[in-house]
């Protein structure tokens, strides 16, 4: 299994999660969990998936994901899920 | 499984307190590109610098797009050129020659910078040596990506005083021969005593005899990072300030160990150590001095400031050691002057002064680092200089360098500007008493008894 972890961070708006989990079904993309919460008014959402049967490769699916928070006016990062283990377990 | 708190902190820390990996150097042995002529030489060179580090810059942004984590510089070191030479270098010029071949294929590949014209005299100097050292001005002057260092003593050696001599007037003619750059050559210029053979920082960085063909080295960084964590422990007892510097350096060595797997993995070549050093930037909150700040001094270099670095330094370090398998390199926290926005307040208002700077090497990695002073300071004090640090090294056991800018036209009271990652600096007063008489007399320095410690 391949683990990347998404994160949104923004303004609430309707919609942001239903963009974001579409795109992950039109490329094959498996989500394994979904948790949210707001921080000083700010909405952050972050995900898991498994990339491991996506259909496009690694840097197209960051661009498009960055580009399609960029249009919905959050901020939206894509990063392997090896950083945050590798910093917060030992 | 990860939670979305942890997710936050670290993606703050990247945002929010600059963490970032500082550096991934590949260091690679040029001892099988000696030939007989300068031509065949500077061939070699190209043909295995580009073999070998021909995808370093592509792989470090593939990595730093997936993990989400800046990796600031992509950098070569190369084993120390006076050896690669020896054979078929006669004049300086032949080893500017070099130089410039090493700056063509170092922007080919798109580095910024390329460490290794270097030379290694702890103890005496070859006629190789010799003409390098000679050639360091001009190179520096011809070149943009080339750094340069010399190692003058170790503490198994002693301190090769007509090193130090030679550096102190090598030093003066960089200067005057990059004055219309604010003397910047000097900017990539480091003198070292007890110079590791792993280190991935520049100006200091080259690939030691003692390591493989190419090696991958990491330096990771993140003063901000250990910055922030303190200010959440304000007014909290010392076990608690030197357990929040642990962890903190934990998790950023953590980061770097992923990347120096990963950049191993991809470009075949094996992982050598992490640097632990906390490297800081000009960027504002990237500071290493608004680390003491916090620890609770009113500015860098009031009293207390040793202890406090020394503290920081072994945290650091502590923390470190327990996230990478291999740590090596120089390993602490960096002092430089320049690239230290809080330093250079300090500077700037008198606080921090290149005596106070010198005892704070005895605790910390590396030395006098990014220091301006008056372009008129005599070749005969600065290597009073260079030899108070090299003795610091030699006593202590622990590499201490001098990078030093006597800036060509410039007094106390000027700034000079580096630019960059280099920054910009208040030019700093200098003892006016001397020590030509001192820095006249022939030899070395013996090696230091190891017994009878104090």
């Amino acid at each position: 299994m391949n683990r990347t972890i998404i994160t949104v961070v923004g303004k609430d708006t309707v919609g942001i999660i239903a963009k974001v989990c579409t795109y992950m079904a039109d490329h094959q993309i498996n989500i394994l969990d979904i948790s949210q919460t707001i921080i000083q008014g700010f909405f952050n959402m972050m995900m898991i998936i498994d990339t491991s049967k996506m259909t496009v490769d690694y840097a197209t699916m960051t661009d498009e994901i960055t580009k399609l928070g960029e249009s919905t006016g959050v901020q939206i990062k894509c990063q392997k899920e090896e950083i945050f283990d590798k910093m917060h377990r030992i | 499984m990860i939670n979305i708190h942890e997710v936050i902190e670290t993606n703050n820390m990247i945002e929010h307190d600059n963490l970032d990996v500082r550096t991934i150097t590949i260091g690679i042995s040029l001892l099988d590109c000696a030939a007989s002529t300068v031509k065949e030489t500077c061939d070699r060179i190209t043909e295995k610098i580009l073999r070998i580090a021909g995808n370093l810059v592509k792989t470090g942004e593939d990595i730093s797009k997936e993990y989400g984590i800046p990796i600031v510089n992509k950098r070569i070191s190369i084993t120390p050129i006076a050896l690669v030479g020896a054979s078929c270098c006669k004049t300086p010029a032949d080893y500017v020659e070099i130089a410039k071949t090493l700056d063509a294929v170092a922007e080919k590949v798109g580095v910024n910078f390329l460490g290794g014209y270097s030379a290694v005299v702890s103890k005496g100097l070859t006629e190789s040596d010799k003409l390098l050292i000679a050639s360091i001005p001009e190179a520096l002057a011809c070149t943009n990506r080339i750094c340069s260092s010399v190692n003058i003593g170790s503490t198994k050696t002693g301190i090769n005083m007509d090193a130090v001599r030679l550096m102190g007037e090598t030093i003066k003619e960089t200067a005057r021969m990059t004055a219309e750059r604010d003397s910047l050559g000097c900017a990539k210029l480091v003198v070292l005593c007890n110079a590791p053979d792993d280190n991935p920082f520049m100006a200091g960085a080259f690939h030691g005899v003692t390591e493989a063909d190419a090696i991958i080295n990491v330096g990771v960084s993140g003063p901000g990072v250990v910055k922030c964590a303190l200010e959440k422990v304000r007014g909290e007892s010392f076990e608690v300030l030197c357990e929040t510097i642990k962890k903190t350096a934990f998790k950023i060595t953590r980061v770097g160990q992923l990347v120096a797997q990963e950049a191993s993995r991809r470009l075949g070549i094996p992982f050598g150590i992490i640097d632990l050093s906390l490297a800081p930037t000009p960027a504002i909150g990237d500071s290493v001095a608004d680390i003491l700040c916090e620890i609770g001094l009113e500015k860098a270099g009031a009293p207390g400031t040793t202890a406090a670095l020394a503290l920081l330094n072994d945290q650091v370090k502590k923390g470190g050691v327990m996230a990478s398998s291999y740590v090596g390199g120089l390993s602490g926290a960096f002092i430089p002057v320049s690239e230290d926005q809080g330093m250079i307040d300090a500077a700037e208002c008198g606080a921090l002064t290149i005596e106070k700077l010198e005892a704070m090497t005895c605790v910390c990695s590396v030395g006098l680092d990014m220091i301006a002073i008056p372009g008129s300071t005599p070749a005969s004090t600065i290597s009073g200089i260079i030899a108070d640090e090299a003795a610091i090294g030699m006593i202590n056991q622990k590499t201490t360098a001098v990078r030093i800018i006597p800036v060509e036209g410039k007094d106390v009271g000027d700034t000079v500007e580096f630019g960059g990652l280099l920054g910009y600096a208040p030019v700093m007063p200098v003892n006016q008493y001397s020590c030509e008489a001192f820095i006249s007399r022939q030899g070395r320095i013996p090696a230091p008894i190891h017994s009878f410690k104090n």
